[in-house]
């Protein structure tokens, strides 16, 4: 009988190890969020090895993609994703939209900096590495007579007011992830009064995340909180702009995987295999798109100042982020940013200009009723509506999403109204810190 | 009443009685049915599907959707009043005196209009941005600066440069309206100056007015395209848009929003259409409309061309930043670019051809779709006595109620789970629904082209054609659409050109980029770090394309204008 058994596995593996590779075909259908500097580079050297198969990008942001997945589940059109963050991936996988792949391309080590590259149950997969990070236009700050801004404090400056910019985590998933690293590094409370005090700086909250590289390249603004190919592929487009990776950031993955039920799991397949090649992760240094690959042995046809993490481990070592952590609260931080810096900017500003401005007044003196006042004011401005651990609760996460699979997700809020209780939360408290902070101005 | 009633369903009129429910039954589908979706779910809890008004409540409660709300009013007013301030000296220049350079005002009211405003947007950010061509020069050499586009003012910069020419359009005809026996019997009877203005013809233009700033009013408040392209979220439409896109199509803050759109639209539709009832601008009397013209003094001239001239240079700025962006290498905190390359054409006819090619797809479908829908109705409305036959009308043109964004979203709720038979995909998803959207929104323009166009054509000679023998739908054929013919042409061409730059609907609907027209491909090129240079090639590309379309528009309007000047209606029959 076990013989039998042994023998009918023999079979099996003999006769899928003796398929013959026959011409692949078909639609390919790959949702991305991704600009068109990158897909329309990797699908017209797919095309090119694959004759046969289709390549269609859908273009959808990293939020709109995940709802795409979810909403067309039942009659699902499409065969991958792929996109940056690990964490919509996290989200994906527990909504049981992927399914699992072995990559058989050799090359790829386990990790990157302290990540991990893959997923450790196989679901997706990086394809390039990327730390998030400071570009800045030359010009620009030439002409304002202001030093580049090297690391996330320098951004909390005053000489930068009015001159920053970056888009919002709930609209572009590598603004998520550097959002969520910097509170992983430092800290819950300490995180939100960075991003509080740098968010004070800014001259715009951007649409989408390529409004920050643009912005910066059009001079509109100085600096820009972008993730390292925006930059470097700006830079070698010709832009007169510079980059710097700041201590505190982390090098993710980006990842792509198939989806469950996919129409044409083979020429997906293929597609991994590809971007995983030689070939394919030499394209990934073309001066459009520049991305860290993740084969080591690429950096030898890179160019001489290219980043390269496997050689210069200092970056992002000093953050290892958690996946688990980040998928955990994914909507509330979305929300969170949104309510307390995108949506209240103009409110936000007056109160960070009149901390600054005071601030600029006491230098030098000793006032103790006045630091008292803007120590107070500056509390306003970083209170946080939720605890840390609140935060991370499933049953507080699932007000914010829509639609719920499960029928054991409770919800016992509506999402509508929490986000009115936090914004005039902050209204009030951003209202409060700059009638605190002109006081003490006036009292210097 | 009761012969016509049986002529009603008598065989003679059964064929257009067959198109009329075939007509009604597509705009059911693809209008009605939609917009009453958007309506529905609005009003409908989003966990218990019972009537309600908590959605409403939510949104009015909700301070940035009230911001929203105030700030898309605002910046629709302030679009109004700038785009006066623009049109008011050149339609007083050209209606008051005789003025050479009223050629010159004429081109002026036709070139924004060929650049959609999203498209100008862009270029407009790089010449008058906080760090743009003009303020680093005010700064360099002044030491100011001004806030052409910081926020809300880039927007309302951006749309009154487009939309000022129908205000002037309106003004000028108004203000040549204006019965000369009114003006010499006011000044008989002493009234000069400032008094005759404010008593006679103020109150005598002002309908004609009226009519042009609700248009434009509701043009503003409904646009999608240039705040999201500037980057300005706090407005009604991009709020919509950014919440059927991020948080899904069943959250109900978009349907509110879509019903306050259309709310408003309507408001204004009817407000427009109250000014200009019982008032016919077609004709215009000859030698002896309008208010009485003067010559200029030398200095007046002097004066008068250095307007025209500064608002030119105005209304060219979009296309001369779109053009030097197209060409430009690098163009990064500088007045000029820092050099000039052929590159972002080649570019974009070697990676961008699919979305020329699909808009020629598109639009001509729809222009031509239009065309037959339109003359369809204008036939049955003017030619025949079904019962009901106005609603064809009114339907058609309800969809100038209809915002871009709200059609949208109405079609990825109705058609998102409803599987098209043989594609097997969903039909919110299949291109066909983009021309489908294209088709509808520009359906009321090309109506009114074909009516305009019926309404010349003598129904004597329908008749003799029926007395010679000919069947119904003979005479249809050989005698009136051949007449017809400038009008179909015109707004054949028209409705091309107009689709061909669709934003608002067509940005909700794309599902795949293959399926792209060239608003989008401009959408996505702007967004590229490599540079803008491509977006703007192509955005040069769809103003050509709508350039060419409203000249060939033009020329053929003129021509049958002449054609029917030129000879004597009843003796035409059938020869060009």
């Amino acid at each position: 009988m076990k013989r039998a058994h042994v023998l009918g596995a023999a079979a099996i593996v003999l006769s899928a190890a003796s398929i013959p590779t026959y011409a692949l075909s078909g639609k390919l259908t790959i949702v991305t969020s991704y600009p068109t500097d990158t897909t329309a580079t990797f699908e017209k050297a797919f095309e090119k090895k694959y004759p046969g198969v289709d390549v269609e990008m859908l273009k959808k942001k990293t939020t709109a993609g995940i709802k795409y997945l979810q909403e067309t589940s039942d009659n699902n059109q499409a065969d991958m994703f792929w996109a940056s963050a690990p964490d919509a991936f996290e989200v994906l996988k527990g909504d049981d939209l992927l399914v699992k792949y072995d990559v058989k391309v050799g090359g790829i080590p386990e990790k990157v900096g302290s990540f991990p590259i893959n997923d450790p149950e196989g679901y997706y997969k990086g394809f390039a590495a990327s730390g998030y990070g400071i570009m800045w236009n030359e010009r620009y700050l030439k002409a304002k007579k202001l030093p580049p801004p090297m690391e996330w404090a320098d951004l909390k400056k005053p000489i930068y007011h009015g001159h920053s910019g970056m888009s919002a985590p709930s609209r572009s998933g590598t603004t998520h992830l550097t959002v969520e690293t910097v509170l992983q590094g430092m800290g819950w409370q300490d995180g939100w009064a960075e991003w509080k005090e740098i968010a004070g700086n800014f001259k715009t909250v951007t649409e989408r995340s390529f409004g920050v590289p643009d912005g910066v390249n059009s001079g509109s603004f100085g600096a820009g909180i972008v993730i390292d190919f925006f930059g470097l592929s700006s830079q070698a487009s010709g832009f007169p702009v510079g980059f710097n990776y700041p201590k505190v950031t982390t090098l993710v993955p980006a990842n792509i995987a198939i989806v469950k039920n996919a129409p044409n799991a083979e020429a997906a397949a293929a597609f991994i295999e590809f971007i995983l090649s030689t070939e394919g992760q030499e394209l990934l240094l073309d001066p459009k798109i520049r991305r860290l690959p993740v084969n080591p042995a690429t950096y030898a046809k890179a160019p001489k100042d290219f980043p390269n993490p496997f050689k210069d481990k200092t970056i992002g070592a000093a953050v290892k982020f958690d996946l688990a952590l980040s998928k955990g609260r994914y909507n509330v931080i979305n929300s969170l940013f949104d309510v307390m810096i995108t949506y209240r900017l103009n409110e936000l500003r007056g109160a960070v200009k009149a901390i600054q401005d005071a601030e600029a007044k006491l230098a030098g003196k000793t006032n103790a009723d006045a630091a008292k006042l803007i120590a107070e004011a500056r509390a306003l401005v970083n209170e946080v509506p939720v605890t840390e651990a609140q935060a991370s609760e499933s049953d507080f996460n699932n007000i914010f999403k829509k639609k719920r699979k499960k029928a054991t997700t409770k919800v016992t809020g509506r999402q509508a109204e929490i986000e009115s209780e936090w914004d005039s939360m902050v209204v009030a408290n951003y209202a409060k810190a700059k009638e605190l902070a002109d006081k003490a101005a006036s009292m210097l | 009443m009761k012969a016509s009633t049986l002529t009603a369903f008598s065989s003679v009129e059964r064929g257009p009685a067959i198109a009329g429910l075939m007509i009604a039954f597509f705009l059911l589908l693809f209008l009605i049915v939609p917009v009453g979706q958007v309506i529905f779910v609005a009003f409908q809890d989003p966990n218990t599907g019972s009537f309600t008004l908590i959605n409403f409540a939510d949104f009015f409660g909700n301070s940035l959707f009230v911001e929203s709300f105030f700030n898309s009013f605002y910046v629709a007013s302030m679009s109004v009043i700038v785009a006066s301030i623009i049109a008011m000296p050149l339609a007083y220049f050209t209606t008051r005196f005789n003025f050479s350079g009223a050629l010159l005002i004429q081109t002026l009211g036709i070139i924004p209009l060929i650049m959609p405003p999203f498209v100008g947007a862009v270029a407009m950010q790089l010449l008058f941005g906080a760090n743009g061509s003009i303020n680093l020069l005010l700064e360099e050499h002044l030491g100011f600066t001004i806030p052409f586009m910081e926020g809300l003012n880039g927007v309302i910069l951006v749309e009154s440069v487009h939309y000022f020419p129908f205000i002037l359009i309106n003004l000028s005809a108004a203000l040549n309206n204006i019965d000369r026996a009114m003006e010499e019997s006011a000044q008989n009877l002493g009234a000069h100056g400032t008094r005759l203005f404010r008593r006679i013809v103020f109150p005598l233009a002002m309908p004609g007015y009226v009519a042009g700033a609700a248009l434009v009013f509701i043009k503003v408040f409904d646009d999608l395209g240039t705040p999201l392209l500037l980057n300005i979220n706090n407005m009604l439409a991009p709020q919509a848009y950014l919440r059927i896109s991020s948080i899904g199509i069943a959250d109900p803050m978009g349907y509110v929003i879509s019903v306050i759109l259309v709310g408003f639209s309507l408001l204004s539709l009817w407000i427009s259409l109250l000014a200009l009832k019982d008032k016919d601008y077609a004709t215009v009397q000859k030698g002896g409309g309008g208010l009485m013209r003067r010559d200029l003094r030398t200095w007046e001239k002097v004066g008068c061309y250095g307007v025209v001239i500064l608002i030119l240079l105005l209304v060219l700025s979009p296309h001369i930043g779109l053009t030097l962006l197209s060409f430009g290498t690098v163009w990064s905190f500088a007045v000029i670019p820092d050099g000039f390359t052929f590159d972002h054409y080649t570019t974009v006819f070697d990676t961008a051809s699919q979305y020329i090619t699909n808009t020629l797809l598109y639009a001509g479908i729809a222009a031509l779709l239009d065309v037959i829908l339109a003359t369809s109705i204008a036939y049955i409305v003017w030619r025949t006595k079904l019962v009901g036959r106005k609603w064809l009308d009114y339907g058609a043109t309800a969809a100038l109620a209809v915002p871009g964004v709200v059609l949208g979203i109405g079609y990825l709720r109705t058609y998102h789970s409803f599987d098209v038979p043989i594609i097997n995909e969903p039909l919110a998803s299949w291109w066909v629904i983009i021309v489908i959207a294209m088709t509808i929104r520009r359906l009321p323009y090309a109506l009114r082209a074909c009516i305009a166009a019926i309404q010349q054509v003598s129904v004597m000679l329908e008749e003799a054609a029926e007395n010679l023998g000919a069947t119904k739908g003979r005479t249809v054929w050989r005698i009136v659409v051949p007449l017809m013919s400038g009008g179909i042409l015109a707004g054949f061409v028209t409705s091309f050109a107009t689709a061909s730059v669709e934003l608002s609907a067509t940005i909700m609907l794309v599902a795949k980029d293959s399926d792209a027209p060239l608003a989008f491909g401009i959408y996505e090129f702007m967004q590229s770090t490599s540079g803008r240079g491509p977006g703007a090639a192509l955005g040069i590309i769809a103003v050509l394309f709508v350039g060419v379309g409203t000249y060939f528009s033009h020329v053929i309007i003129e021509r049958s204008k002449k054609l029917r000047e030129a000879k004597a209606i009843v003796a035409e029959g059938g020869t060009t």
